[in-house]
């Protein structure tokens, strides 16, 4: 009796999920590496690639972190030259994802759990899976503005007293803030954006560095960026107050794909199941405060749900088509 | 006194290098400025000059160019007499914190300078308040202004170096002369060493013009978030996806054509005159007491320095150990976690480290024995053209590093020669580019080296290489030493056309700083930056041992 039990043991392991997931492990243990071009927050990035790197061993992350823009611009300026470098792309500019699929350069594949996630992760022919999502927000230096006077709504920093005291950041380098004025757009105009740049705004290039700015007391209010630097320079002890403006936030769901050229498919696969996991979705969340499309993940009490908040989408397509024109008003209206 | 001389073939093996090297970059700049849909076309000219962002954007690199000049001279010229003329104290700590000004990338500077200037952030502009009680800031370093002074801190060192190589070579015995005749000393310093001295003064004004017209880290770390733009920023956004080379390649002609105008200016006003009282031989050079003069100068020096060393080293220090870099340097505040995370957890830094290395080493090598056999040429006239061989040797300097790099891409991303992704496109960049400053550091040592000894050599017989081998080669030296030290430093520092031609794998230093800094990790930068200060000053000190010359013309 003992001897079929563990026979059937036996036989039941050989057939299991287990054995398929050693074999994958294997062949992309004999890959050896990936190449991931992300613009996730870089100590976020490399935090998941050590995370990865710990769980698998002998399959090494080699993170390249910028700016979304500049992600689509190494990914086509490297394939011009005939360079089959990057294996996992994950930018936060749903638009580069719908011309990289009409160029045939996505692997059309499904991470392992994430057919579970909402419709707005998803694409409708399974290209790309939303990895992480965050919303724009106004932020403050509560040392240099009380409470009381903090703007509160997209159009209050239009006021004559931000004059000289607002930061953004720049949709020509991050896709979040290329989603947020597409977004804006739509909710207040053009003409918002005009009023905006007439305020002697101090432009950055990350979304993640207003968060910075603030903190440091150069400009006191952030006109964009994503909450979660906020809310983790918050955590960090810096004095920065988040406000979610009542006429909605721009959500920015950041995909990520494979590239169809990958010469390390499996430790590309591999890698995107792992970023994938309730695990590593919960550190997003955690730690980076950040929103996922998982739906076991929970958040951290002091950050307001995604459904109470009055979220602003934008549709992947018109992103991708608008692009150039979002970046050239942008130009026109804040110089640079 | 015909007969075939066996330096034929190296004069002109270095030639053909030099032509392809800086020939292969203009022809696909020339070319691609006017490729239309449908063969030659001007439409991107057009374009270009329609587009008013740009003709903005052109102004504004004139504009800081001209200043930036203006500034490093100003700055330069005294120090590198004060330095070399005069009695002023502490002046080899003076020249060791203006090799310090000259490792620094303009870049850094400009980083720090932002903690430094910042309006309401900035470390200075703090203190003025608190001291002053003033609502205001003292000074905002995110306009042109600030811009031109960060970016003349970090240029002037050109200037110094330059004129105080040349000032060296002055032997006091004609500045006696006029002393004899009853001059004093300040006369003699206006009448005699300054005309002496004015090719170089010119050299290193067209030279710090050129640096501002193709720096693009400074501008686009103090220009941009100002909301303006320069030349080089304006291109560099060209590149971005969908990129528009061809529009780059038109915007990029006038610089270069400017470049040659202020060349053919420098040989017009300097060419025909002899400056062999820069010589070789001749006796002592005594210095010029100062007096009374010493405490202005001391200050004037000190100032400098604090702007460009003392200043932006100590709050690259504090950001580096400090969570928070604007915040006091408390206990709390007090950090290592930048260290780690730069060294040990963030994967790009080690593989750029040794990248940059082999570039910086490999380059400075190649590229100084290279410039001085072409200084050589040119000086000597020891081919057919050699007239055109300071302007090629010259002419990338007009060629933003960011068009150089696209030129180059677009080169090197083709069969025959596949280098895209690998460090031997950099490498190549890096050549070209720095061959400018290593052909004027060669090019003045040739100068200074009267051709009367080398004549003499072959009075006796000696075959043309044997002279160069015997007589120029030891003489020469300590320029090439120079030279290589130059380039050296130059790679280091170089960022504009690194950004285009990098590929993950074949990251370097600064690109990985830029990187950081458009995401705003001050902390990280400041390590980075501080190791690859001392990584510079490790090498250059090195090399200074080994071949026994301070490189910033220093002869105690």
């Amino acid at each position: 009796m003992k001897v079929v039990t563990l026979l059937l043991l036996a036989v039941l392991t050989a057939a299991s999920p287990a054995a398929a997931q050693d074999a994958r492990v294997d062949a992309a243990r004999k890959e050896g590496k990936l190449v991931w071009y992300t613009s996730l927050a870089l100590p976020s990035a490399e935090k998941v690639a050590k995370l990865f790197e710990a769980r698998y061993s002998g399959i090494k992350v080699e993170v390249h972190r910028t700016g979304s823009q500049r992600i689509l611009q190494r990914v086509m300026q490297e394939l011009q030259a005939n360079i089959k470098n990057v294996d996992v792309i994950h930018t936060s500019d749903a638009g580069h994802y719908v011309l990289l699929k009409d160029k045939k350069l996505l692997l059309k594949y499904t991470p392992a759990g994430a057919d579970r996630f909402p419709p707005g992760f998803k694409d409708k022919d399974g290209y790309y899976y939303g990895l992480r999502a965050t919303v724009n927000v106004i932020a403050y230096n509560t040392k240099v503005v009380p409470a009381a006077e903090a703007p509160k709504t997209w159009k209050d920093l239009l006021a004559p007293k931000w004059k000289g005291k607002l930061v953004t950041a720049h949709p020509g380098y991050s896709g979040v803030i290329a989603t947020h004025v597409l977004a804006l757009s739509h909710l207040l105009g053009w003409d918002y954006f005009k009023a905006l740049g007439q305020q002697s705004v101090m432009i950055v290039q990350s979304a993640v560095d207003p968060s910075g700015v603030v903190a440091s007391g150069e400009r006191p209010v952030a006109v964009d960026g994503g909450d979660y630097t906020f809310y983790q320079s918050k955590k960090a002890g810096n004095p920065v107050e988040i406000v979610y403006p009542k006429e909605g936030v721009p959500l920015v769901v950041s995909p990520t794909a494979i590239a169809a050229f990958s010469s390390r498919p499996n430790a590309a696969k591999l890698f995107t199941d792992f970023t994938f996991t309730k695990d590593v979705q919960q550190v997003l969340a955690d730690s980076e405060g950040l929103y996922t499309g998982h739906p076991d993940v929970t958040y951290p009490a002091d950050k307001p749900k995604l459904g109470d908040l009055k979220l602003l989408s934008v549709d992947a397509e018109e992103l991708e088509k608008r692009s150039e024109e979002i970046k050239r008003r942008f130009v026109e209206f804040f110089g640079a | 006194m015909r007969r075939l001389d066996a330096s034929v073939p190296v004069w002109g093996l270095a030639t053909l290098t030099l032509v392809l090297l800086m020939g292969l970059p203009l022809v696909w700049l020339v070319t691609l400025s006017v490729s239309g849909e449908h063969g030659v076309s001007l439409q991107h000219y057009v374009a270009a000059v329609r587009d008013l962002p740009l003709r903005r954007a052109l102004w504004n690199t004139l504009v800081m160019a001209f200043w930036t000049g203006v500034v490093s001279v100003a700055i330069g010229a005294p120090l590198a007499w004060l330095t070399a003329r005069t009695d002023l104290p502490g002046r080899r700590l003076l020249r060791a914190l203006v090799m310090a000004s000259f490792v620094t990338p303009p870049f850094l500077g400009a980083v720090a300078w932002v903690m430094l200037a910042g309006p309401n952030a900035g470390a200075l502009n703090k203190l003025w308040r608190a001291v002053t009680g003033a609502d205001t800031p003292a000074v905002n370093i995110f306009t042109m202004t600030g811009l031109v002074f960060v970016v003349a801190l970090y240029t002037f060192p050109y200037v110094y170096v330059m004129i105080g190589n040349t000032l060296e070579l002055i032997a006091s015995d004609v500045e006696d002369a006029a002393a004899m005749l009853g001059a004093g000393r300040f006369t003699v310093a206006r009448t005699v060493t300054l005309p002496l001295v004015a090719p170089a003064i010119l050299s290193g004004y067209i030279v710090s013009v050129l640096q501002a017209l193709a720096l693009f880290g400074s501008p686009a770390i103090l220009a941009l978030p100002a909301g303006f733009h320069t030349l080089t920023t304006q291109v560099w956004g060209m590149f971005h996806y969908p990129p528009r080379v061809e529009m780059a390649a038109a915007v990029a002609m006038p610089l270069l054509v400017t470049t040659a105008l202020l060349l053919t200016l420098q040989r017009r006003l300097l060419g025909r005159r002899g400056y062999v009282a820069v010589g070789g031989k001749g006796g002592a050079r005594r210095r010029i007491p100062l007096g009374a003069w010493r405490y202005p100068a001391v200050v004037f020096c000190l100032l400098v320095v604090a702007s460009a060393v003392f200043l932006p080293y100590g709050i690259l220090a504090k950001a580096a150990f400090s969570r928070a870099w604007a915040q006091p340097l408390t206990w709390d505040n007090l950090t290592l976690r930048h260290w780690t995370f730069t060294f040990f957890e963030y994967s790009a830094t080690q593989s750029a480290i040794v990248n940059t290395l082999e570039l910086g080493v490999l380059t400075a090598s190649v590229g100084a024995a290279l410039a001085a056999l072409l200084a050589y040429i040119a000086r000597r006239r020891a081919v057919v053209g050699h007239q055109l061989v300071g302007f090629l040797a010259l002419s990338p300097i007009a060629i933003p590093g960011v068009v150089l790099a696209v030129a180059l891409f677009i080169a090197y991303t083709r069969p025959p020669l596949i280098l895209y992704g690998t460090l031997w496109i950099l490498f190549v960049a890096y050549v070209t580019k720095e061959m400018p400053v290593g052909y004027a550091q060669s090019d003045a040592t040739f100068r200074a080296i009267p051709a009367e000894l080398e004549e003499a050599g072959r009075i006796l017989g000696a075959g043309r290489l044997r002279v160069l081998g015997e007589i120029t080669a030891p003489l020469a030296r300590s320029g090439v030493i120079a030279a290589w030290c130059f380039i050296f430093i130059g790679v280091i520092r170089e960022l504009s056309a690194s950004i285009i031609l990098f590929t993950p794998d074949t990251k370097v230093m600064s690109v990985v700083i830029f990187d950081l800094k458009e995401e705003g990790q001050f902390g990280a930068i400041a390590v980075l930056g501080l190791f690859m200060i001392a990584m510079t000053l490790v090498v250059v000190v090195a090399m200074e041992r080994v071949f026994g010359r301070d490189f910033m013309g220093g002869r105690e």
